[in-house]
């Protein structure tokens, strides 16, 4: 494994909701509490989780697009949560993010070039003709005609404006990417296509990405390494290959099941999905995930299991599957 | 043609009140060359005459043409309300907006106070700041603008709330634009069209607080002709001369129909849920 560009650890946001009245209630809710990983230069790094887990949340919170709680942060050996405003700002110029949602992504009023030539100009990387060779050129990177520089967002469609939304992302020439669930909303067959688009780009511009996900094929083909958050916490982490193939956590196998392989020759009886993912504003004692798993014992229901890396692969629980 | 100007011409409504109000400010621009008379000159050999041909609209007591002085009084109008609501969407709009993106304790405190500044009648406030300040144009417009700041506050505040949760707003704390940037560059484009809908609608109140102002004597100073004080100096001979406060009132109810009418004309047109 390369250099960590980016190394994140015990990082916790915790956001309190008052509700009530006349006697307010204070409830805390651990959206995420104590997530550790590290992501290589040039590597795809995948978080995968039921929607609530605090996924997203870990990736704004790296970038500190909401401010963490605890824990710490860093990028290229630089602090990131200790940045003054103007380091920050230039530490963002080497991480972007690409948005779930394109069409609240781009803003409605201004054309695409203006969109895609405002970070060159207010980072003073070109102005003017420059700037929009280089938008021209970034439209092309990302396979959009360069002419469409002077239309509005509204013009393109879900899959260009996501298209849209990586130019701008890579305008300012970043090493990461968070990418967060970056497909999910769009069509199938043009998921595939901004996928290899964004594998494409990975490879021609050794660049990182965090990429978060709530679903295990796109995760399976587009990152190395995998965690896998449940309530708040990391319960498993690895290799892709070897998070998926040979599961450890309960939590993993579930997802896994969940997410069957389309081939005849794996026919095999899906198992049950049991229960919901409970409230994190009050998660249940002991590990998070005892009152779904199949193997919970009586320690699962009273303490959080330690977090153990056996060769790399690491997983959370009292009871975990075989390792290889 | 532009799809928002058609929307907007498709509505007869909406044109009857931009041939009002386009009548009406022409009428004021115009009125050194249109109007008969000078709006201050006594005839008093005239004086208390019916509309007739000579005086389309009658003279009052002193003997002045009630045409001129309407024509003339318009400009009053005009100057009064767009210079008011103009000061009252930069303060109110400013506040709102930077209000809603600051958010938390500093929002729920700043909107209190313009709760508190809501929760006079604008009348009352603007008699208040008039009494207080002394009856000046400027003073009339201080005041009438004062009423007008914590509506518009929060008429910004509401689409800016929307709006901050946008993913091109974080999209661009993450490309590195000021706080400055996002607000005024990204947001503000995107809530104007809403702002400025209701600053037309607010025009007509202010038309109507000026009249209200002039009418208890707490406006623009006579002689100078302002409808709100011809309506009150016509009232006490409204039996024997109902021309002198009759025309005036009709002046004001055209203004402010006309800028009701435009102002809802533009809200349906920028209604996206109305876009076809």
């Amino acid at each position: 494994m390369s250099e960590a560009i980016l190394t994140v650890a015990g990082l916790t946001k915790h956001f309190t909701v008052v509700k009530g009245f006349p006697r307010p209630v204070k409830t805390v809710v651990k959206a995420v509490d104590g997530v550790d990983f590290t992501v290589a230069a040039g590597e795809a790094f995948g978080l995968v989780g039921e929607s609530g887990c605090g996924k997203s949340t870990v990736a704004r919170a790296a970038m500190r697009l909401i401010e963490p709680d605890g824990g710490s942060v860093h990028f290229a050996g630089q602090d990131v949560r200790a940045a003054r405003p103007r380091a920050l700002i230039a530490l963002r110029r080497r991480m972007q993010i690409v948005f779930q949602d394109p069409y609240s992504s781009l803003n409605p009023r201004r054309t695409i070039g203006r969109t895609l030539m405002e970070p060159l100009e207010v980072h003073g990387m070109a102005r003017g003709a420059e700037a929009r060779s280089q938008a021209a050129a970034l439209m092309e990177e990302v396979g959009l005609p360069p002419a469409a520089l002077d239309r509005y967002p509204h013009e393109f469609s879900g899959g260009q404006r996501q298209r849209i939304g990586i130019a701008r992302a890579l305008a300012l020439q970043p090493e990461l990417i968070v990418a967060d669930e970056p497909v999910s909303a769009l069509d199938v067959s043009v998921q595939a296509q901004v996928l290899l688009l964004l594998k494409e780009l990975q490879r021609r511009r050794g660049l990182a990405f965090v990429f978060v996900s709530h679903d295990l094929s796109v995760i399976r083909w587009f990152c190395a390494r995998v965690a896998v958050m449940y309530l708040g916490r990391i319960v498993e982490q690895g290799p892709v290959a070897e998070v998926f193939s040979r599961p450890r956590h309960p939590y993993t196998v579930m997802l896994r099941d969940a997410s069957p392989i389309p081939d005849p020759s794996r026919r095999g009886v899906l198992p049950r999905v049991v229960g919901e993912i409970p409230s994190a504003a009050a998660p249940p004692p002991g590990c998070h995930f005892h009152p779904r798993c199949n193997r919970a014992t009586d320690i699962c229901r009273t303490e959080y299991p330690r977090f153990r890396t056996e060769a790399g692969h690491g997983v959370a629980c009292h009871h975990p599957h075989d390792a290889a | 043609m532009n799809p928002f100007l058609k929307r907007m011409a498709s509505n007869p409504t909406t044109s009857v009140g931009v041939v009002l109000c386009i009548a009406i400010v022409l009428a004021a621009v115009l009125a050194p060359y249109i109007s008969p008379f000078d709006p201050l000159d006594q005839h008093i050999i005239d004086k208390l005459k019916p509309p007739s041909s000579t005086y389309w609209l009658g003279t009052d007591t002193y003997g002045r043409d009630v045409l001129s002085r309407v024509l003339w009084g318009a400009r009053i109008s005009l100057v009064v309300s767009v210079a008011s609501i103009s000061g009252a969407l930069l303060v109110g709009g400013a506040i709102g907006m930077v209000s809603c993106y600051i958010g938390g304790r500093a929002d729920l405190y700043i909107m209190q106070v313009m709760d508190v500044l809501l929760s006079f009648p604008s009348l009352i406030l603007g008699l208040i700041v008039v009494a207080l300040l002394g009856p000046e144009m400027i003073n009339l417009i201080f005041a009438i603008g004062l009423t007008a700041v914590a509506p518009f506050a929060r008429i910004a505040r509401a689409p800016v709330l929307s709006m901050k949760e946008r993913a091109f707003v974080e999209a661009g704390r993450a490309l590195g634009f000021s706080h400055i940037r996002v607000l005024f560059v990204h947001i503000l484009p995107n809530i104007l069209s809403e702002v400025l809908v209701m600053a037309t609608l607010w025009m007509a109140t202010a038309v109507r607080t000026e009249a209200s102002l002039s009418f208890i004597g707490l406006g623009v100073k006579p002689p100078i002709a302002t409808w709100g004080g011809m309506m009150r100096d016509g009232f006490d001979a409204i039996l024997d001369a109902p021309w002198l406060s009759v025309f005036p009132g009709i002046a004001i109810l055209l203004l402010v129909l006309g800028l009701n009418m435009v102002g809802d004309g533009l809200r349906d047109a920028t209604d996206p849920k109305l876009a076809g």
